[in-house]
């Protein structure tokens, strides 16, 4: 019975140290399943194992899907000449639930930061620059966050990129400075792109 | 036009365990012996804008102690007729968080809605002390006309910890640095050009027949046009020195008492505070004719060191400003010259909780 006991709350802190999770919350999601193991929480737990097993960083892009590439780069379609460069899979996302993109997308995984060792190489820099030439692309859409960290990352893409010739074009202003693009409403990000400026 | 804070209530405050208050606008002052709470509760109004509050304390010690049960502070303010709720806190355990009417906001969102600026005793040896001190009360200054000048020092200040970590770590790619420098250009560019207004505006706004001696400001800063360039040349030697040496981090506030041609850092003490005072009104005058309202005015222990003329002086120029000030002192005495000008508290402390009450005058 302790042990039981032990295991329920051992699930709760894994839990709550989900995004948007606390203590509480997490406690009330776990309650939640535990009253309803046969119709919540079985098929969540077989869901989650398969999801564990299947997914995949896509080998172009960082994208996370069932496959080795995922479906926008899988499709033909997308192939259109342009890339839009993101920090996050999350800004990935946001950008897709918004619309209006039809070109593919560039994952770095997060921004350059000296304070944390992240450097060019450790954010997927030399893949884009190989893509480039690989994909014969003829514009690059730098989508990062209005932050210090975004558009240091963004000037330094920029000037890595020059040497290849492809033109280089940023999101509008007009992100809330510290904005995250995860955080901003469809109509904003739709608007932001279609205002992009050369850098 | 007005500005005031309207109502304030602290939960678990420093020494205050909960403090409702309500001010009407006129100058607020605050009585008590040593040790009733008066600075804290001062302490209290200044977090209700960006930055550390005038004891620059980290939001741990914010909360009363010994139990770390989270501390609050909220504030109605009306603003040219217009209500704002603005709150701070920090639950036990998590960092400060600001809302202003109920949505969690930047900082920099508090100091558009009400510019503050404060005077406390250790600002006493403001002009004889390291420039730290001195910029960090330009840019509060500068703040108060410009509410984007927070927002361009943090990027300034963000982007100089990355390349004072890149010269550390002896990084050489040079696209890393010329990304950061020219951050550092962009908002280095807008501080400098921040600072040099308000300093203007300072100047215009003296006012000749005040008792105070009259300052004359000067930003002292060698940082190049081309902040971008300067940087750029400056990283061998920025290398060997571990950080960075040009910029408008460097720059520095002096002040001479224009009349005598004396540097403030010569000055008596008395005179030194009274350059300070005499700033702080000509700010106060400045950001009136420019929004129509004086900012809310923190002055912790200002009228003990004054002479009866220049405390006088002090008062009656808060009144004609229309200032919301909050005037701290241990005796009652210290205010007679304000008499019903003023709205009176009284700040007391048993068994380590601070009371404030409100007092009429006869
Ligand atoms: N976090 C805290 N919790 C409880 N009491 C505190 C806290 N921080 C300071 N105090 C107490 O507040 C009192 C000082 O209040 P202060 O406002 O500086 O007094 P004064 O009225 O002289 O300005 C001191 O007795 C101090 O110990
Ligand atoms: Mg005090
Ligand atoms: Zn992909």
């Amino acid at each position: 019975m302790a042990r039981a006991a032990g295991e329920i709350e051992a699930l709760i802190a894994l839990m709550a140290r989900l995004p948007g999770l606390g203590p509480r919350s997490a406690r009330r999601a776990v309650l939640h399943m535990l009253k309803k193991r046969g119709m919540v929480m079985e098929p969540l737990s077989q869901a989650l194992a398969r999801v564990a097993q299947t997914a995949r960083d896509c080998r172009v892009c960082g994208n996370i899907s069932d496959e080795e590439i995922c479906p926008i780069c899988a499709d033909e379609k997308r192939a259109t000449g342009t890339l839009c460069v993101v920090e996050d899979v999350s800004d990935l996302w946001a950008l897709e639930r918004a619309g209006g993109f039809k070109g593919r997308y560039h994952v770095l995984g997060g921004t350059l930061s000296a304070l944390e060792s992240i450097g060019p190489e450790n954010l997927r820099i030399p893949q884009l620059v190989e893509r480039i030439k690989a994909e014969n692309l003829r514009e690059v859409i730098l989508a990062l966050n209005a932050t210090v960290e975004g558009q240091t990352t963004a000037h330094y893409i920029a000037e890595t990129l020059a040497p290849t010739g492809v033109s280089v074009s940023a999101l509008a202003r007009g992100l809330p400075m510290g904005g995250e693009l995860d955080y901003l409403d469809d109509g904003t990000i739709a608007a932001a792109m279609a205002a992009r400026r050369a850098l | 036009m007005s500005l005031r804070l309207h109502r304030l209530t602290l939960s678990r405050f420093r020494s205050h365990p909960r403090v409702e208050a309500v001010f009407d606008g006129r100058p607020v002052v605050l009585h008590g012996a040593n040790g009733a709470g008066k600075t804290n509760l001062l302490e209290a109004i200044s977090l209700l804008s960006p930055g550390r509050g005038l004891r620059r304390a980290a939001s741990e010690e914010l909360g009363a102690q010994p139990a770390d049960l989270g501390w609050k502070i909220e504030g109605e303010i009306a603003r040219n007729g217009t209500l704002h709720e603005l709150e701070t806190g920090a639950a036990p355990g998590q960092s400060r968080v600001v809302r202003i009417d109920g949505k969690t906001s930047p900082q920099s969102g508090l100091g558009r809605l009400m510019p503050m600026l404060w005077l406390t005793p250790a600002m006493d040896r403001l002009w004889i002390e390291a420039a730290e001190g001195r910029r960090r009360f330009l840019d509060r200054l500068v703040l108060g006309f410009e509410p984007d000048h927070a927002e361009a020092a943090v990027g300034y200040e963000k982007a100089m910890r990355q390349r004072n970590k890149l010269l550390r770590d002896n990084v050489t790619d040079p696209r890393w640095y010329t990304a950061l420098e020219a951050r550092m250009a962009e908002t280095g560019g807008v501080m400098t050009l921040n600072r040099q207004a308000t300093l203007a505006r300072l100047a215009t706004a003296q006012s000749a027949d005040s008792p105070f001696p009259q300052p004359e400001l000067i930003l002292a800063d060698d940082t190049p046009a081309d902040l971008a360039e300067a940087l750029a040349e400056s990283r061998g030697r920025d290398r060997q020195a571990g950080r960075t040496l040009v910029g408008p981090h460097r720059a520095d506030l002096s002040a001479l008492w224009a009349a005598r041609g004396r540097p403030a850092a010569q000055c008596s003490t008395g005179e030194q505070k009274a350059l300070l005072i005499s700033t702080v009104l000509a700010h106060a005058r400045a950001l009136q004719a420019m929004v129509g309202h004086a900012p809310i005015l923190l002055l912790d222990e200002v009228a003990a060191h004054l002479d009866d003329a220049r405390r006088a002086a002090l008062y009656d120029a808060l009144c004609d400003l229309g200032a919301q000030a909050f005037l701290t002192g241990t005796g009652p005495e210290l205010f007679t010259p304000l008499g019903n000008r003023a709205q009176t508290f009284r700040v007391s402390e048993t068994a380590g909780d601070s009371q404030v009450t409100e007092e009429d005058l006869p």
